[in-house]
């Protein structure tokens, strides 16, 4: 029980950073069928950020620097989502395919820049000494560190949730994520939104890399490891759906936890990936939407 | 012409998000006929026609073509046992060139073993399907090159050259000339002396009068009336449906 | 009479294409033995055994349009089945591969047993990355899932092999891979002189496969390819199964990637799991778009001459070439999609707008000229 318990939370704990991850993607790929595979790269932008600020800040303000990181990386994430968008994925409007390819060469650049910059091997973040221990519920023993990032999801959720349900921002950006074509005919203009939606979305992925550095050691590769998961989290979870996101997530966290608990890392990837191939036998609407109208 | 009943449709019903498109329809239509098929925008024509091709599930009734259900069918079983159908949006393949479009089709029935030798020269069959709808000059050219209404001939030609036992052609003159609607009406009629059932999904009045023999009008997922040409347009109800939308020019022209 | 014509100018095409194979023929296994020494020539034949992987890309994704992230998963069952047996035959009958003594394991496992034979073996290098692909292809085109969601997926599959192949250190050597030959089929492969077989075996593979994807491409099945490409639903209303065309492209180009895997071991020397994860993966596809992801002779190209820039460039510029790679690479993808394939086209088309030169209409245009058509007044 104890067991199935510890195992509850470290299923919730990765499967909220997967779910941060996919957010951003899972909009980018909703409303403009933009696959960015320099997401994973905002991710570690984001976890460089966090190790900049501690370096500037010295080692007495650690968590001060670790509370500026968040909002800093979320711009830092956003502002490089936005040139990439302006750069490169607009003039492949239409090509999702080639976006996915072009944005991967950017994602090897991106990589490379951090080598340059950062040195190839990784560098530790020191996270802050509030998140420091562990408080034991029901014999389970949960990480101040892991409830921070829980946390953290839970409030960036309940953000987005809000901004695309109550703001007039959001509407426009649900109004283009379901047909594109008609809110440009009713006067919503379409390429602003467009990049609000990569600002926000890869934002997302900066404050993502915040969070990490709370895991483990940042390296130019970070980001590479989060990117396939969240991806089939996408999958799993529907096109610019919010709630499949959250559920495709949560599934993908606790089944990874479980079976790994009771086989190896390996066999959970292995097991986990069969079990989208044959989820998608019984759901391939989660992933499709099927449109009678006429052809794709 | 025998009075088999090829197609025959009972209590169809096609639901999107709880909206009723096609609502308890039943429809028959036998061998040899050119029915053509009527009703303001948004009564379901084309949804029928997706249903029986196989392109959307129903959520009730049945379908029957020559004796074997069709519902719960793959779309290409459905096209194996001899439906054939045109798009309202006619869709070719744009980098293939028009003689390529319509070959391909043509191959439908070959043993994949056949399938993996190349084409050498073309077949009577696809060079009479070119001939039939005017396209045998711009063979060599890709099919993307093609004007809406060339598109939509390409369409016919690919469906023709597969010699199915059932054309359903969805709005096959919209968007051509006078002259070319003759030559697409003229088309018609030999295909179906040929031998080929059709079912002809039509807006334009002046075509369906000068073309068809009898007539169904659908409105709002159901059928409203059947009889000839005369017969419908002297039908209150039918008069009913389109005055009761004066904004609709294609009503008018029926009540004509 | 135009027709007359279009059938001298068809015989023509074939004539050039026999010649220019006959020429890069006798240029491959005639000339590049007499003029390399044996370390560039054993260097070649890995660029070609990439170059195999890389006319099955041609294929599946050039063709086909289903873009293959995840060959290196092909690449490493063909791999790894040769480099059991390497490595079982060495050990020689009864004996343990020497990574599984080092770590500890008593006796062979039974997935390694039949390995031991070379009839087994060998087809296997081929047979099973042929299988895995039918069998997933099959699941996954049925259900529809295509375009950047297959792309995700396959990619996802090589992470998952290269994860198990990590993890599972007694079975597969783990993250050192398969390693340490010294002899195939009695070659010794550590003497310099034997390069010369081994490249002049992979030269011939390479050039059954490009005529095997070739008639591929050039009969109507490769017609019926393009159209799924093209648009699969169209395709299913001509009483095709798109499942099915899309499956035997995958599946080749499966095949092919087996092969390779299959002749790059006893070249190179290893299998292991750094050659075929996410990144390999992605760069297989990097030469196949560099050299031309229509032309399947352009896509074996792109693959040894990709390589062979990188290994000239990457020793004494590690960080330089990665940043040139990046950036080549997304600019051909972006504004070149033909690749060095389309050279000529955006020549003539004006250097100054090369954006211009596309593959196809886009999306969005072909949209908007329908519609525009559709308006046009009756
Ligand atoms: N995939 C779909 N999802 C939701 N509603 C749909 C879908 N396809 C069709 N409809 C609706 O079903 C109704 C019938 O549509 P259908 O296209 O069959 O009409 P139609 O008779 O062909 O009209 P038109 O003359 O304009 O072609 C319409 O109200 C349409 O909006
Ligand atoms: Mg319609």
């Amino acid at each position: 029980m104890e067991i199935f318990l510890s195992q509850l939370f470290i299923g919730l704990s990765v499967a909220s950073i997967l779910l941060l991850v996919a957010l951003g993607l899972t909009f980018t790929f909703g409303q403009m069928n933009v696959i960015n595979m320099a997401h994973g790269e905002f991710v570690m932008a984001g976890a460089y950020t966090t190790y900049v600020i501690q370096g500037a800040l010295g080692a007495s303000l650690v968590t001060l620097g670790f509370l500026v990181a968040l909002p800093l990386a979320f711009l830092v994430g956003g502002a490089l989502g936005v040139v990439l968008e302006w750069v490169l994925i607009r003039r492949l409007s239409g090509r999702p395919l080639d976006t996915l390819l072009a944005t991967f060469g950017v994602a090897l650049i991106l990589q490379q820049v951090a080598r340059d910059v950062f040195g190839a091997s990784n560098v530790q973040v020191r996270a802050p000494a509030f998140l420091d221990g562990a408080i034991t519920v029901a014999g389970v023993s949960m990480s101040y560190t892991r409830l921070f990032i829980i946390a953290l999801v839970g409030v960036c959720l309940a953000a987005i949730w809000a901004h695309l349900g109550r703001s007039p921002a959001g509407r426009r950006m649900r109004a283009v994520m379901q047909n594109r074509d008609l809110a440009a005919a009713s006067g919503v203009r379409t390429p602003r939104v467009d990049r609000r939606t990569f600002f926000i979305g890869s934002g997302l992925a900066g404050v993502a890399g915040v969070a990490v550095t709370l895991l483990g050691s940042v390296g130019p590769t970070l980001g590479t490891n989060y990117l396939i998961d969240a991806f089939l989290v996408v999958i799993v979870g529907g096109l610019g759906r919010l709630r499949g996101a959250v559920m495709a997530a949560v599934a993908l966290g606790l089944f990874n936890a479980y079976v790994e608990y009771g086989t190896d890392a390996s066999i959970a990837k292995a097991a986990a990936f069969a079990l989208i191939v044959v989820f998608l036998q019984f759901r391939p609407q989660g992933l499709v939407v099927q449109r009678a109208r006429g052809l794709t | 012409m025998t009075d088999a009943p090829l197609l025959e449709i009972r209590g169809l019903e096609v639901i999107f998000d709880g909206f009723h498109a096609v609502d308890g329809l039943d429809l028959t239509v036998r061998e040899g006929e050119v029915r053509f098929l009527i009703g303001p925008n948004g009564a379901g024509k084309t949804t029928l026609v997706d249903a029986i091709t196989g392109l959307v599930r129903p959520a009730g009734g049945s379908i029957r073509f020559a004796g074997e259900e069709l519902v719960g069918q793959r779309e290409h079983r459905i096209v194996g046992l001899g439906v054939g159908r045109t798009f309202q949006t006619p869709t070719v393949f744009e980098q293939l060139s028009v003689l390529e479009n319509v070959d391909v089709a043509a191959s439908f029935r070959l043993p994949f073993r056949s399938l993996l030798r190349r084409r050498r020269g073309v077949t009577d069959r696809v060079r009479r399907a070119l001939e039939d709808v005017g396209l045998a000059e711009l063979q060599e050219e890709p099919a993307g090159v093609l004007s809406h209404g060339q598109r939509q001939w390409l369409e016919v030609a690919m469906v023709l050259c597969q010699r199915p036992r059932l054309l359903l052609l969805d709005e096959p003159v919209a968007g051509m000339t006078g002259e070319e609607r003759l030559r697409t009406g003229e088309l018609t009629t030999r295909i179906a002396a040929e031998g080929t059932t059709v079912v002809v999904i039509e807006h334009d009045m002046d075509f369906v009068r000068r073309f068809a023999t009898r007539v169904t009008v659908m409105h709002e997922g159901a059928l409203l009336a059947e009889g000839t040409v005369a017969e419908v347009q002297q039908d209150a109800m039918v008069r009913d449906v389109y005055l009761g939308r004066p904004r609709d020019a294609r009503g008018a022209a029926v009540v004509a | 009479m135009s027709r007359l014509a279009g059938t001298l100018a068809a015989g023509d095409a074939r004539w050039g294409f026999l010649i220019r194979f006959l020429v890069v023929a006798a240029a491959m296994l005639l000339l590049a033995p007499a003029v390399l020494s044996d370390f560039r020539l054993s260097l070649l034949a890995k660029f070609l055994c990439f170059a195999i992987v890389a006319v099955g890309i041609g294929l599946a994704w050039g063709q086909g349009g289903m873009l293959v992230l995840g060959q290196g998963l092909f690449f490493g069952l063909g791999g790894y089945s040769m480099g059991m047996y390497m490595k079982l035959e060495e050990a020689g009958p009864g004996q343990l591969p020497d990574f599984m003594v080092w770590s500890g394991v008593e006796s062979l496992p039974a997935v390694w047993e039949p390995f031991r034979h070379a009839w087994f073996a060998l087809p296997m290098a081929v047979l099973l990355p042929m299988a895995v692909a039918a069998v997933l292809g099959t699941l996954v085109f049925r259900q529809r899932v295509r375009g950047a969601y297959f792309a995700i997926l396959s990619q996802g599959l090589a992470a998952a092999f290269v994860i198990v192949l990590v993890g599972q250190q007694g079975l597969t050597g783990g993250t050192n891979g398969l390693t340490n030959f010294t002899q195939l089929f009695g070659l010794d492969l550590t003497a310099q002189a034997n390069a010369s077989i081994l490249y002049t075996m992979v030269a011939l593979g390479l050039l059954a496969v490009f005529l095997i994807a070739r008639q591929l491409v050039a009969s109507r099945y490769g017609r019926v390819l393009v159209a799924v490409r093209d648009s699969e639903d169209r395709v299913r209303f001509l009483g095709y199964d798109p499942t099915r065309i899309k499956v035997v492209a995958y599946t080749a180009a499966a095949g092919m990637a087996g092969l390779a895997g299959a002749m790059f071991v006893p070249i190179v020397g290893i299998i292991s799991p750094a050659l075929l994860g996410i990144l390999p993966s992605i760069e297989m596809v990097i030469w196949v778009a560099l050299g031309g992801r229509a032309v399947l002779a352009w896509a074996a190209g792109g693959a040894v001459l990709v390589n062979w820039v990188k290994t000239g460039l990457s020793e004494r510029f590690p960080s330089g070439w990665l940043y040139l790679f990046g950036m080549v690479f997304v600019v051909v993808i972006a504004f070149a999609p033909k690749g060095m394939a389309g050279i000529g086209e955006y020549v003539r088309a004006g250097l100054g707008r090369p954006g211009a030169v596309r593959l196809g209409p886009r999306a969005r245009d072909r949209a908007t000229a329908r519609d525009r058509a559709a308006q046009e007044p009756a």
